[in-house]
Formats: C-alpha cells, structure tokens, sequence
C-alpha cells in the first residue's frame, strides 16, 4: 500500500489518519497533529532530539513510520505537563539549569521520563549512561544530569494516591 | 508549582536584588511543555517547502541544468536556478576590514561555477519537503570538473589549481602584525623554541539546523521572515539591497533558536533565495536544512596551521613571539571577511607580556565548505598554539611550566595594557585582569599537588595520568552599540525590548534581572521582546559574547530613565518631592505614608501626555556605546589518563576558574562555562570535517562528526566563576562569559596529553586527539 | 532527508511474510527495527519498491532454553535480550555485548535478526554469534534451513540470505560450567560501532588448564573474523599473562583490517591483539 488508514492513540486521544507509507512519525507528529515539541537534529538516529515514548519504550521517531504505529500508544513531551502545571522531572530542569536552547530538550524529558520509570534511584553514573543516547551542544550535560538526580529524589519522595 | 515564572514570584524578589542572582531562566517553561517554535515550526497557509540541489564536485564548470522532469512532477511550483537570480550581487562581508577582492564573495546561486561540495545549484520549491527532494533528483546538471586543492598548504604552491583567477594564487589577504623587532629580539634571545601546530577542521553544529520562512504579502509588499538569528537588523539591510526592496518593507522575527555559537544568523545563500522565492510565487515559502545539508554547507571553522618560535632571557622573561600561520577559509570569503586570522594574531600573546610580537597570516581559499568565526574564534585555536608551545619550551629548556607562565603574566598595575595591533576595527587593550589569581585558584580546583601525587604513583603502575594547564585569555563585548526601551504599559506591566539576538544562552532573564532592580518589580513578571523588527526597530545582535556586556548595560540605562520618569509622573501626581518617593509593588507611595499610593497602571496612563517637558509615556530607549571590547580570562586545567595500548584519552577532571567581571546569573554564567567545555573538548579529541583530496567531504552524517555525548565529559568538572575584576568599560562590570569554556580546552588537554605520555617522548602538536593519531605517535616514539 | 517513495506490507503472519519475499525478491526490503534500515532510507542510499514490515507478525519474539540452548526469535528486541534472567544465566557472553550496543532508544526497537542480518562488520552482536559458534535458522516460502556462523556472515553488509529468506531464529549455545566471557570493544564514543570489538568465551577444568577457548572480532575485516588458532593457543595451557601475549599476538597476526577515517588498519589490527589479551583477562576473572 501507498497509504495506510492508521488509528492510534497521542498523548492519550485517540487519532484516525490516513498516512504516505514513508511519512515518518516524527513529521506525522510534527505536521498532521501540530505536535511540534518533537524536533528533529538529525534524522538519522543518533541525535535523540526526536525521541518519544512508544508502547512504554522511548525510541526514535525518524526512525519510524507513522504507518507502523496502527494500534500503538505514543507519548510526546506534551504530555507531561498538567496544563501549565509542570511535572517534577520539568521543574528539576528549571530549577537546575537543565536547558539553554530547549532544542533538545524534549528528547532528554522522553528518555528521562521512561529511565526513572524503570530505575527510580538511579546512581549518577547511569544517569549519564542513560542520556548517552541524547545529544545536547548547549548545557554540557552536567545540569541534565543533576536535574534528573534531583527528579528522581522529588518523585520518590512525593506521596502517592 | 504552578509553571507561569510570574507565579513563582514569592516575597524573595523583594529582598534579594535581582543582579546576581541565581534564578532559573524565565525562558525555560514553554520550552519544558515543548512549546517553543523554532524554525521548523512554522505554519502557514499555503506554506511550500525547499530544497536545495547541491553540488557533488569540489570543483566544476556549471553547465546547462534541465529541470523540465523536475516540473512536471505533481506538487512541484517551481526550480530557481542562478539564471533566475541574474543581477542579484554577491554576499557581503558583515565585520572586519573590507576584502581587496570582493570577486570571493559568493553569489546566492552560482551561474558558471560550482567550487565545493555542497555548493547551491538549484533550488525545488514544492508542496512538501518529501516531493522537493523528489524533484532534486530529477535535475539533470552538466558539470565539467576542474583539479581540486584541498589543502590549504597545496593550495599556496605554485601550480596549484586556482579557486578565483583574480587573484594571482589562493591567498585572498595576508595579515599583518608587528610590535616591536622581534626578528631583532629572537637573534638576540637565549633561549629559542620552535614548534609546529595544527588544528583541524570543526565547527559549531548546533543540535537545530538552520531554516527561514518567507512570506510575501502582494497587497502591502511586506516581505516576512520568520526564523532569523544572530544579526537580524544587519541581515535585514543585506537582503534589502541583494533584492532592492525597502527595508521598511521587510520584517522580521526570531522564534527559538536552536543554538548559534556563530555559525547561524550570518547570511548564507539560503537567506537570499528563500525570501526571493516567496515573492516571485507569491506564497510562503520555508527551507529548513536537514543535517546531511548542515554538514557541508553551514560554516566551517578553525582549520589553522602555525610555524612558530619564542624567544627567552635566561630566566625565562619572553622576548619574542613569531608566528606565521595559514587558515583555510574554504572557497569563498563569507561575512566574516578574514576576522578569525585577525582574532588569531591579536589574541595569540594571551595573557603574557610579549615586548616583540610579529605575526604573519596567509588566508587561503581552498575548494572545501567556506569558513566563518565558531565560539572563540581564533583563540581556541591560538590558545592551543601558545600554551602548548610553551609547555614544549619548558620542558625543553627545563623551566617549570606553572613558573613560566607566572613570570610572564601582564600583572594588574600594568593594566589597561596596550597588547600590539588591532581586531575588529579596534586597538587590542585589555581593560583589567588578575591572570595569575586565575591560574592559581584553578589549579586549587583541581587538586595539582594531588594530581601530581597520583601521576606519580600511577607511573609506578604502568598508567599514564597527565596534568595541562591552558591560561586563556578572551575578547569579549563587541559594540559598536546595542538597543534597548524599557516601557510600563497602560496595564502596569514592564516590557524590555533589546536588539540583541537570542541564540539560548538566557539573554531574556538577565535582560530582566538588570532592570527588574531599578523598577521594584521581580524579573519573572517583566516582558522581554527581542528579534521581532516590528517591536525593536535597532539592533546589533547576539554574537561575540557581546549580551552581557552591552546589551545588558543599554537596558540598565533605559530602565533607569525609566525609573527617574516613574518618579517624576508620581511627584506631579501626588504633589509631592521626588526624594520623598518611594518604589514598590508596581507602584509608587510616599515614604511612611503607603495610602498615598499610585500604581504603575495608573503611572502609565497618566504618563500620556504627562507633565511638561517631558516627553510623554513611561518609556525610554538607550543606546549603549561600546568602543572598546573586554577582556575576560581564566585557565583550564586537565587531569587525564592515557591508555597508551588503545591511544583512549579519559578525562579524569576539568577545572575553569573564569573572571567575567560581573556575573549578572551565576546559573547561567556556569551553563555557558560547562556547555562550552563540551565543545572544547569535541574538538581536542572527537570532532573533525574531513576531506579527501579531491574535496570530497567524508563526515556528512552524526556517525562520522562526533559529537561529545554526556559519556565524554570529564568525570569530575569544577568551574569557578571569578568577579575579581569588574570591567570599567560598562555600569555593571560584565565582560561577558559564552567564549571561556571552550577557548582553554585546546591547550589544556593536548598539554594534559603530552605530560600523560612525556616519559614516551611523544610529541603533541595537532588537534584532534583520536587514538588512532595518538597511538600511531606513541608507536613512533617507542625505542626500536 | 526525506525517504524516497515504497509500497508498504504489514504481513501478520511468518508465512505472509514469505509470500511477499518470494513474489517481490530485491526489490523488497525487510524493515524489523528499522535503525539500520531508516537511516538508509532517509539518506536514499537504498530504495526498494516495497518495504515488508514484520513488526506485526506474532510469534517471531521469543527467549527459551530448549534442547541444550538458547532460542531467540528473529524479532527479539535487543532490549529484551538485556533484560533477560536467562540471557544472563546461560549466555552471559551476549549479555555483556548487550549494553555497548547503540543505547537504549535503539535497543528497544532495534532486533537480533535485524542486526545479523543487516551484518555491519562493527556490530557487536554477529561476533557473540560467531564466537559461540551459534546457529541461525533462516526460512523461505518453501522451506528452511539452518547455518553456522562463517556460513551466514559472508562480507560487508552481506550475509548468505537470499532475498526471499528471512532469518527467524537464533540458537546459541548453554555456557558450560567453569566459564568466563567478556566482549570488550574501543570506540570513539559510548554507543559507537566498535572500532575494535572482541567476544571472548574461557573454559577452565579443576586444575585450570584451559579446555575451551572463543575469540571472535569485529572491526577487523568484512565479516567478524573467529580467531581458531589464537584459541587453540590458549587450549591446553595455564592462561597465564605470557600466554595471553600470544594469544593477543596470534589473534592480531592474520589480520589485513581495512582501514577508514575513523582508525586505520595499523590500529585496529594493533588494537585487536590488545583487546583479545585483555578480553581474555576479564573472562578469566569471571569464572567461578
């Protein structure tokens, strides 16, 4: 097929489209949804600028085909915060300098949201080795890494429902 | 938490001044949502999409391009080639001295001649990006390649093949700079030392690539650009005149940017043929570069080779510096002219007292991407050459290579210090500095004498640990001015406008910080609005650290024009004396008597037309000269261990301890330190652009330009902010801190390096360090 | 960096799956992780007319311990295979390699199959394959057939599948008692292809005279490069530092590497004895 008729759900709504077989999901995102906080620095894999939550799993999306993900979950950055309200991994970027440009930003927050997940007291040496995957030209990557330390703290600590 | 900055105010803002403080940036919440609209994120109606066809051959004749298949694929408007754009003149140089030969200026698109790889031929203009490069690939070019020079050093032989017949060979300029008889004072020095250095091709890559959005309006004639960067105003003049529109005809605004270090916002072909494009169609037209492009067509930088000597008395006093040195500028003369060999020779002495200095560049044209200044131009690359030279002469001449450098540094009595020559239209003098307190407390960051300790021990092991020291000295605050209006709006609000560019190092927070203070207001609920033409009608720019040194200060001045008309509306209001006047809250009271109270909103309105004599609205603009640049400094200090089987270098621990005078936000000082560090130490050992010698371009993808990933960051970095001498060029004493981070790293890890392996014998003179280099020179030094 | 036009196939079973090969031969591509192929793709380095997506197929992700080995299902994410207690337990040595493989964002998508069959010379794991002398089973529309290592991986991004043949399982081998692994490799960065990369398998008897010996390569030629005779060194003797000199040395000696911008065919063949000494050492220290 050319083209796929493709039902999937972003950010918790679900999505009806139909999409060219080599449109990639990172511009179906971007172009057909407006979800823009999913850039692109590369489209070739390395950079993780583009990086999204899949099934659980943050992976690339210039690496995928937004007809591939018919009957998938996908979440972009614009899931995390609470309308303006932003979540503890966000805040800990603000309040540790975590971000100049912003540019990869969003990339870090998908791998990070998805690392804490699976490892909630992480060392900071697998914190490095976790965003080893993501570029960033701007911080240096010793804020990312203190952010993400300092969110894993805030979410152990914060009381659950 | 709620994530509005003005919602995170809290009684703090009142007490602690805003200067110097450690606040998280109010840029950051959209760009957290993912909110910010970079270039590539700009819809609008009708928008088409470019692509750009891009020459294969280093070197060509352009013959007929036949793009009929092209057309007549659905969904493509249109191919411009450089036919299309006949008349239209060559790129300008934007800084340093005008060129001789403004024939190595590049036309938008080239009509007879391609002289890279990468070079723009045509351009597909179609309904979306996957369609264009369809088409791109359904032109058809005639080219007949022509030998190609890829090396600088090739290139000035003769006989070699010519870039530009106007010129006699490939060098395009030969700078000069003479201070005393140095040839003199080298015959007669006791001590000589000569080396040879090179570093390698790299460049800036930030993480967005660069793109523009022109729309066209046939009703108005306004032309638009969304997505400028850097030097919109300047851009603005260049583009009215390639095109002959009126500049009050063109506006522009900035969105996000995705990093600058120097390489985005000068103006490239793409900055012409856009704009162009989307008005011969009349609809909005985008171009956003994908990477494989931004690797062979964005500003390349730093390829420099220096023959060098240095003279000492017996007890080590410097006497004389020569430095003869080429820098590849690539194929064409871009905007920078030849500012980064300028910038070479003025800020080679560095920090030390050199009483004859001679300095002779070549600038060469060769058939690779062309050049333009990368954060710190010139003194990445000068402070590699001369810290690493003099760590050679001590070690060759049995000098201490911290006491070498101690007896040498220009002390603080003797600034302001005239240092020889001129760069970017002014005489090199530094303001102020304390070089050796910079040395010593980064050495104390470091833990030396512990590093010293372990080398030792781990020599007795079999490991080889080194220890670099790289004293940097920086150029910062260019001018000639910068722009800026503080205004409190009909609703009580503070809005700054500055001409400064944003390029994501924070400039809008700081910009808030310095007036916040003046106006009694916490900085998260002021409005910072730059980049959008409409809004800020001048402005220089963000670029050669100049944000903090001046257009900081501009605000600052405006706000407190401001401020005085604040008191002067409130003293008519209330009939009362100025001095009896108090600021704060967003409103004014007399002192003890808080009932008397008038707010800004009402401040504002009352303010238009206001009392006589004053001109009407709370609203004021300054213009911020600055002549003459600043000087900021540090030293980086290296501790490192080299596998000498594999040739790895690790990176144990990086120390900075760095003056700029003044730090507006510490935060935001330290980020700029730490993130340029990365770069620095991509280019000592990852980063390299690099060609065959038929011009080819082999590092086209992020699997071959390496990039420092969080993994190669030194294990322990330590960063010292120094506010030990304030510059008296501007209120606030800031000299500026984007260029610090990376300009010492050069030095400090390639000395690091050669005290790693100095019981070898391996000589270390080039960039960058890869194991493969370093394992072929440890291999060579081994004893047969 | 847009991909060029394909017809795209979303097979949902093996046989399907087989069907579109056999009907379409090259001018289909295979798309499992897709972070080799999607690269290519959007470079338009490759432009097939169909692109058959097995993502969807069930039954082709599995780990299990079966008649004396491992099996793992073609569309094993590579992630799983991190994961997996029983990787650990009874193939440590694809274990080790598993964390220096990309990062994480491509090892939850990227598969084994995909990276065998896709065979990049500096991909770690076609060298615990070949190390271990696994098998792979390979299927077409018509039948199947299974094949060791030096029969699969033929040269440069080439393996012995035909284009109507998909790769759906690997088999590696249960590691013996009184083993050591390691996979050691030198690259530019963490995550990097290696430059050098080297999969070392040790067996020790009681009185610690080596039984069993495993040194496979990659970086070092067109394919991974099984070092017999520096094994067979090894065999026999006391894994003492002299020895393991040799070994090193044996392994680097028949080495004709080619060379490219990154490190050339001086270092890697230097660099391959160094780390087949010190991936000998490691492997050593983890015996238990």
């Amino acid at each position: 097929m050319k083209e796929r008729l493709i039902r999937l759900t972003v950010n918790g709504r679900t999505h009806e489209a139909t999409v060219e077989a080599r449109k990639t999901l990172a511009d179906f995102l971007r172009e057909d949804l407006g979800l823009t906080g999913t850039h692109l620095g590369c489209e070739h894999g390395v950079c993780g600028a583009c990086t999204i939550i899949v099934d659980g799993a943050a992976v690339r999306s210039c690496l995928l085909f937004a007809a591939q993900m018919h009957g998938h979950e996908i979440l972009t950055v614009e899931s995390l915060a609470d309308g303006d309200r932003l979540n503890p991994l966000q805040e800990a970027f603000w309040e540790h300098h975590g971000l100049q440009c912003g540019f990869c930003t969003p990339g870090f927050l998908m791998t990070l949201t998805c690392f804490l997940r699976e490892n909630p007291h992480p060392t900071e040496a697998e914190v490095r080795v976790a965003i080893a995957g993501n570029l960033c030209r701007c911080t240096g990557y010793k804020n990312i890494v203190t952010a993400a330390c300092a969110a894993a703290r805030k979410i152990a600590a914060a009381p659950t429902t | 938490m709620r994530g509005r900055p003005e919602d995170r105010g809290g009684a703090d803002h009142m007490t602690i001044p805003s200067i110097g403080r450690a606040m998280p940036r109010t840029e950051d919440p959209p760009l957290l949502m993912g909110r910010g609209k970079y270039a590539a994120d700009v819809r609008l109606p009708g928008l088409l999409q470019a692509a750009v066809l891009r020459s294969p051959h280093a070197h060509a004749r352009l013959g007929a391009i036949r793009a009929k298949a092209a057309l007549a694929l659905a969904g493509v408007h249109a191919v411009i080639t450089g036919d299309d754009l006949a008349g239209i003149g060559r790129i300008p140089t934007r800084l340093g001295h005008r060129i001789g030969h403004p024939e190595c200026l590049q036309f938008p698109l080239t009509r007879d001649r391609v002289r890279y790889v990468g070079e723009p031929v045509a351009v597909v203009i179609a309904e979306s990006r996957y369609l264009a490069e369809d088409a791109l690939e359904l032109i058809d070019v005639d080219y007949a390649p022509l030998p190609t020079v890829a090396d600088a050093r090739r290139a000035l032989e003769p006989g070699a093949p010519v870039l530009h017949e106007v010129l006699a060979g490939n060098v395009v300029d030969r700078l000069e700079t003479h201070r005393g008889d140095a040839a003199r004072a080298m015959a007669s020095a006791t001590h000589r030392v000569r080396e040879s250095f090179a570093i390698q091709r790299h460049t800036g890559v930030p993480m967005e690539t660069r793109g523009l959005t022109a729309s066209y309006d046939l009703g108005t004639r306004v032309l638009s650009l969304f997505g400028v960067a850097k030097v919109p105003h300047f851009n603005r003049r260049v583009l009215a005149d390639l095109i002959s529109h009126p500049e009050h005809l063109i506006q522009f605004v900035e969105l996000e940017v995705g990093g600058g270090f120097g390489v985005r916002g000068e103006f490239y072909p793409e900055d012409l043929i856009v704009p162009w494009a989307a008005m011969r169609l009349g609809r909005p037209v985008q171009w956003i570069e994908d990477r494989h492009e931004h690797l062979m067509a964005t500003n390349h930088s730093r390829q420099q080779h220096h023959d060098v000597e240095i003279g000492f008395d017996a007890e080590g006093a410097i006497v004389a510096l020569v430095d003869r040195f080429l820098v590849d500028l690539g194929a064409y003369v871009r905007t920078h002219g030849v500012v980064v060999p300028e910038l070479t020779s003025a800020l080679m002495p560095g920090p030390y007292r050199i009483p004859n200095y001679s300095s002779v560049a070549d600038c060469v044209l060769t058939n690779k991407t062309p050049t333009g200044t990368y954060r710190g131009p010139g003194r990445y690359e000068c402070t590699f050459v001369r810290e690493r030279l003099l760590d050679v002469a001590a070690a060759r001449l049995g000098f201490d290579r911290l006491e070498l450098r101690r007896r040498n540094f220009i002390t603080p009595a003797e600034m302001p210090y005239e240092i020889g020559g001129a760069s970017l239209a002014q005489k090199n003098v530094l303001d102020c500095g304390d070089y050796r307190s910079a040395l010593d407390q980064a050495l104390e960051l470091a833990g030396y004498e512990q590093a010293l300790a372990e080398q030792a021990q781990a020599r007795g092991q079999g490991r080889y640990i080194g220890i670099g020291v790289g004293c940097v000295l920086e150029k910062a605050g260019l001018g000639p001015w910068e722009y800026a209006r503080v205004e409190v709006d009909a609703t009580g609000h503070v809005v700054v406008y500055s001409g400064v560019a944003a390029v994501g190092q924070g400039i809008a927070t700081t910009l808030a910080q310095v007036c916040a203070d003046q106006l009694g207001v916490a900085p998260e609920t002021i409005t910072v609005v730059h980049g959008d033409s409409r809004r800020v009608p001048f402005g220089v720019g963000g670029f050669a650290s100049r944000g903090g040194a001046v257009a900081l200060p501009a605000a600052l001045e405006a706000a407190k024009a401001v401020r005085a008309k604040i008191l002067r509306v409130a003293a008519s209001l209330l009939e009362a004396h100025e001095d009896d006047l108090v600021i704060e809250d967003r409103g004014v009271h007399v002192r003890g008597v808080t009932d008397t109270r008038v707010t800004f909103r009402d401040l504002a309105r009352a303010a238009v037309p206001g009392p006589p004599g004053m001109e009407p609205g709370l609203v004021a603009a300054h213009f911020f000269e600055a002549p003459k640049m600043t000087y900021p400094y540090g030293t980086h200090v290296a501790v490192v261990d080299v596998d000498v089987e594999t040739g790895e270098v690790a990176l144990l621990k990086y120390a900075i301890a760095y003056d700029v005078g003044k730090a507006i936000n510490p935060l935001i000082v330290d980020g700029q330190l730490v993130g340029a560090l990365a770069q620095g130490i991509g280019g000592a050992l990852l980063e390299e652009l690099v060609y065959d010698d038929q011009g080819q371009l082999l590092t086209t993808t992020f699997m071959d330009y390496l990039l420092p990933t969080s993994m190669e960051m030194p294990a322990e970095t330590v960063v010292r902010i120094l506010e030990e001498t304030p510059t008296p060029l501007n209120p606030l004493g800031v000299k500026g801190v984007g260029e610090g981070g990376s300009s010492g790293c050069g030095g400090a890890i390639a000395n690091a390096v050669a005290d790693a392996l100095a019981p070898l014998g391996v000589s270390i003179t080039a960039l960058p360090l890869s194991p493969d280099r370093l394992l072929a020179l440890i291999q060579a030094a081994a004893p047969r | 960096m847009k991909p060029p036009r394909f017809d795209y196939l979303a097979p949902a079973s093996l046989d399907e799956a087989l069907a579109a090969l056999a009907e379409h031969g090259d001018a289909a591509k295979v798309l499992a992780g897709g972070q080799s192929l999607v690269p290519l793709l959007n470079f338009r380095l490759v432009r097939p007319a169909y692109l058959v997506d097995l993502n969807d197929i069930p039954g082709l992700a599995y780990i299990r311990q079966e008649n004396g080995h491992v099996a793992i299902g073609a569309l094993t994410r590579q992630r799983a295979l991190e994961t997996s207690a029983l990787i650990r337990e009874r193939v440590p040595l694809l274990a080790d390699a598993m964390p220096q493989i990309g990062h994480a964002q491509i090892r939850n998508r990227g598969t084994i199959g995909g990276s065998l069959a896709h065979a990049d010379p500096a991909a770690e794991l076609p060298a615990v394959v070949a190390a271990l002398d696994g098998e792979l089973v390979v299927r077409n529309a018509s039948g199947g057939r299974v094949l060791r290592p030096d029969e699969f991986f033929v040269a440069y991004l080439t393996t012995a599948l035909d284009p109507t043949e998909l790769l759906v399982e690997v088999r590696l081998p249960l590691v013996p008692p009184r083993t050591g692994t390691a996979f050691l490799e030198v690259s530019r960065r963490h995550g990097d292809f290696a430059l050098v990369g080297v999969a070392a398998s040790v067996t020790l008897d009681d009185a610690g005279v080596c039984t069993r010996c495993a040194i496979a390569l990659i970086g070092v030629g067109p394919a991974p490069v099984v070092a017999r005779a520096a094994a067979q060194r090894l065999v026999g003797s006391k894994p003492t530092m002299e020895v393991l000199q040799d070994v090193g040395q044996l392994a680097a000696a028949d080495l004709s590497p080619d060379g490219d911008l990154h490190a050339s065919s001086q270092y890697r063949r230097h660099v391959a004895g160094v780390l087949t000494r010190r991936a000998l050492a490691r492997a050593l220290e983890r015996i238990r």
